[in-house]
């Protein structure tokens, strides 16, 4: 009894250790953050402007790359194919590289010199130091988690839901539309917001492709660089809210989306 | 009709080896087996999902080996159901009526009808999570029936059915028969296929052993696989000297030594003999009858069945026998209790 009362309070003391690693830092910088600094900052057009941009691109990243990588995800889940395996890894690619690299590794496929780049100046968009280039600096870095999670969720829904579908007389099409995407849809979405909120936070590869427009995290560092430490906090600690408070949000809406799963 | 012509495929270590088979329309057709025997694989690769290393399958004249699982006209049941479990049942149902160019009056009308005869109109706007086993099996009939199949084929619908649901819906799978509806049906019951078919094949192993009408099957088994299957207990090996003949019948010997008496003349010097259970006498003392296989034995144990009960009487070799409940209780039958059991050269089968 005495042996399990202290297995359990050590079990308690180092869960809690962790968790205060990762909630103190953040908590410190929202407390130390006074009130009249969050209103002088809400009003700061450049700040609210950066969160507006940052918010924005990191959801036009999402809806325009985690979309498309749908189909992906549902092949990675149910097809055999040679070097299935090379592929799951390129997939986790950008997780694993510095984002800085990916950054210079992007530029040299959408900067001015290339035929992507070229197209874009062609129809009006500017990678390099544009919102373009943020949603796709932001795209490549944050794209594995929403392809993870919907690969993982395709994988879960049972084969023989989608074979009785099939054998039912709906095309390939229908079953993925009515049987697999909405079984797997939980996954699906919790992996697009994961990619929206990892889009959200991204600065290396941003930085390299597109200093202007500022995005928030390479506006934190600008203040932080050029004013210091206090000028930084203010835009630190009310990005972090409003990136809070639009994931939670943002969670709550895909769970509700579902029903019975059974 | 359908016709199944030479089908083999290997599936790991498992192989389905040659199967040929004609299914004529309005039959109801059982494939008894053990589990792992190959019956699902068959059932599938004749929806289409699963594609046969080898064999063509005909439709009405028609080759469909190579048609797509969406365009077969086969409707599978699987044995787990597989409901849409993100659909409500009246949505499940209508699924296969969806793109067949009907208006949605048309599918409403069509879905109250097929509940009605699936009897499930009062589950219409349930999730599939909530139905029990029968309810869910029903439900997944009336979706399979929805996309009219020319044939319907079950994979052990049955099976997780307690007795009283099991009746019910074996009532419903012979309406739908009756209604000239094509059933395969997958079972490694022995009762259910024999209450329900027109036809029964038995598979072991991936090879087709045997089908015709049950009563065929179970009266000529080909094996004693088959003879297992269709309850016969009494299955012994008996070694034959062709030319040993005495009044008319011919003697063979078990390997424990047994003699045994047979009226037919033995296909080949070893042959399998199977005698009934319900065909032998057991006695306290030995009988002046005409039976000519007379023993001595012991009984070994007493189980009671449903109707009767069934003895272990060990005379070297071990026979089953069904005797009543009023016998046990006359011939004051126990465990251990030295008895004769006999039985006519006349009620000994050859396979």
């Amino acid at each position: 009894m005495l042996k399990d009362w202290r297995t359990k309070l050590t079990l308690i003391f180092f869960s809690g250790l962790i968790i205060l690693f990762i909630v103190a830092p953040l908590l410190g910088l929202l407390l130390r953050t006074s009130p009249s600094e969050y209103i002088q900052t809400l009003q700061d057009s450049e700040v609210s402007q950066s969160i507006r941009l940052t918010l924005f691109s990191s959801m036009g990243a999402t809806l325009i790359f985690g979309i498309l990588a749908i189909p992906l995800a549902w092949l990675l889940a149910r097809k055999h194919f040679p070097m299935k395996g090379l592929v799951n890894g390129l997939i986790d690619l950008p997780v694993v590289i510095p984002h800085s690299a990916a950054g210079i590794a992007l530029l040299g496929v959408i900067s001015r010199g290339t035929w992507i780049g070229q197209a874009g100046e062609q129809v009006g968009i500017s990678f390099v130091g544009g919102t373009a280039g943020i949603v796709v600096a932001m795209a490549f870095v944050s794209l594995p988690f929403a392809i993870n999670a919907a690969r993982d969720g395709f994988a879960a829904v049972p084969e023989k839901l989608e074979k009785a579908a099939l054998n039912l007389g709906a095309s390939p099409v229908r079953v993925f539309f009515t049987i697999s995407l909405p079984l797997a849809k939980r996954s699906v979405l919790s992996g697009l917001v994961m990619m929206w909120a990892r889009g959200l936070s991204e600065f290396g590869a941003v930085i390299i492709i597109a200093y202007h427009p500022m995005v928030t995290p390479i506006l934190i560092w600008e203040r932080f660089a050029s004013f210091g430490l206090s000028y930084a906090r203010p835009v630190a600690a009310v990005f972090i809210l409003v990136c809070l408070a639009v994931f939670v949000l943002m969670r709550v809406l895909s769970q509700k989306n579902y029903h019975v799963r059974n | 009709m359908l016709e199944i012509k030479n089908i083999s495929t290997r599936l790991g270590d498992f192989h389905l080896k040659n199967i040929s088979l004609k299914v004529e329309k309005g039959d109801y057709l059982t494939l008894l087996g053990l589990s792992g025997a190959g019956k699902t694989v068959l059932l599938e690769i004749l929806a289409g999902l699963i594609t046969p290393d080898e064999g063509t399958i005909f439709l009405d004249g028609e080759n469909i080996s190579g048609m797509s699982i969406q365009k077969r006209p086969l409707g599978l049941v699987y044995q787990d159901m597989a409901l849409f479990p993100h659909m409500k049942v009246h949505k499940n149902i209508a699924f296969g009526l969806h793109g067949k160019g009907l208006s949605g009056s048309q599918i409403r009308n069509r879905v109250t009808q097929l509940a009605e005869q699936a009897r499930v109109t009062h589950l219409l706007d349930r999730h599939p999570g909530t139905l029990s086993g029968g309810e869910a099996q029903r439900v997944a009939l009336a979706r399979t029936l929805a996309s009219e199949p020319s044939v319907l084929l079950l994979d052990e619908p049955l099976a997780s059915l307690d007795v009283t649901l099991r009746h019910e819906l074996r009532d419903l799978l012979k309406e739908i028969n009756q209604s000239g509806k094509t059933i395969i049906h997958v079972t490694h019951d022995y009762m259910e296929a024999a209450t329900l078919s027109k036809t029964i094949a038995v598979i072991e192993n991936g090879t087709l052993l045997q089908w015709g009408k049950p009563e065929e099957v179970f009266r000529n088994p080909v094996s004693e696989f088959v003879a297992r299957f269709s309850g016969i207990k009494n299955i012994f090996q008996c070694r034959f000297n062709p030319d040993e003949q005495q009044n008319g019948l011919f003697r063979g010997k078990t390997p424990h030594g047994l003699l045994m008496k047979v009226i037919e003349p033995p296909a080949q010097n070893i042959t399998h003999l199977m005698i009934p259970g319900e065909d032998i006498i057991v006695s306290e003392q030995k009988l002046e009858t005409s039976a000519t296989n007379q023993y001595q034995g012991f009984i070994k144990e007493i189980i009671t069945l449903n109707h009767g009960v069934e003895l272990i009487i060990s005379t070297g070799e071990n026979f089953s026998v069904i005797v009543s409940k009023k016998s046990v209780h006359s011939l004051d039958l126990s465990r251990g209790k030295k008895v004769w059991i006999s039985f006519k050269a006349s009620a000994v089968r050859q396979m």
